[in-house]
């Protein structure tokens, strides 16, 4: 068992999410972005969450159909 | 003694602001379809709602703050008549799904993949279908959450203010919801491998 206190893989692991949320702290990024120079086997990881989510968000983007587009514009209120 | 502003003034006045506030809702259109599509269970739905949540917005115009998040002021809207039509904002389900930990979505990609090979390229073995029906799968609180701060690029503040829920609430269902959107990814794999 990965203890995060004592593994510093277990521990990026713990930080990865927030690191790519951007929300560490400057010394929390500064410690995670020391072991992602040095640890391919997190970098691997981190490359891979990194396209994920780029990858999730095309891939359930869908344009909005030019009808409804025109249902909108025609949902305005005329002035009288 | 000041006079009162004569009432075509005003009126005139209002028009125009009332003008500038619907030209700048109707040019978020595309962004609030896009995480409509992902809050509502089907397209039709979606489309429906969005045009709810315009008639609302027009209507009551006068209550949005100028200079605000205009986009947050509508999908807080939708979100509600989301919850109106029924989809009530389900509690957290009883037996809630194992989740895996963060890595196993990666880690069963790359092992299925043989050889080492470039990150980028890995999540390329999962089609835009398996994407969309695994986002589907995932329980709704916890796919708003994902749907508004990943797809949407909402703040987790905006999250949570459009969901009415506190700020650590939108946090740990994020934090879970991608998780099991993961596991649902990983699912689809062995599926399509079977």
């Amino acid at each position: 068992m990965k203890d995060a206190q004592q593994d510093p893989c277990a521990h990026c692991e713990e930080m990865m999410q927030p690191y790519l949320d951007h929300i560490l702290t400057e010394a929390e990024r500064v410690e995670a972005e020391h072991h992602l120079d040095d640890c391919e086997w997190c970098r691997r990881r981190y490359r891979f969450e990194e396209s994920l989510r780029v990858y999730v968000r095309q891939a359930v983007s869908e344009p909005m159909s030019s009808g409804l587009k025109q249902k909108l514009a025609a949902l305005r209120i005329p002035l009288n | 003694m000041a006079e009162a502003p004569p009432d075509a003034a005003r009126i005139a006045s209002e028009a125009r602001d009332r003008v500038r506030f619907e030209e700048e809702a109707l040019a978020l259109s595309d962004q609030v379809f896009r995480v409509a599509r992902h809050l509502a269970s089907s397209r039709e739905e979606a489309e429906d709602l969005v045009q709810e949540t315009y008639a609302r917005a027009f209507r009551s115009w006068r209550s949005y703050t100028p200079g605000t998040n205009l986009r947050a002021w509508l999908l807080r809207i939708l979100t509600n008549l989301n919850i109106d039509r029924g989809r009530r904002s389900q509690r957290a389900p009883q037996t809630t799904p194992l989740e895996a930990n963060d890595y196993y979505l990666y880690d069963k990609l790359a092992a299925s993949d043989g050889a080492a090979t470039d990150e980028e390229r890995v999540v390329e073995r999962l089609s835009q279908d398996d994407i969309v029906s695994a986002l589907s799968a995932v329980p709704h609180d916890f796919r708003d959450a994902i749907v508004l701060v990943d797809i949407g690029d909402f703040s987790y503040q905006d999250a949570a203010q459009i969901l009415d829920i506190p700020i650590g609430t939108v946090m740990s269902r994020l934090h879970r919801g991608r998780r099991i959107l993961k596991r649902e990814l990983a699912d689809s794999v062995t599926e399509d491998a079977s």
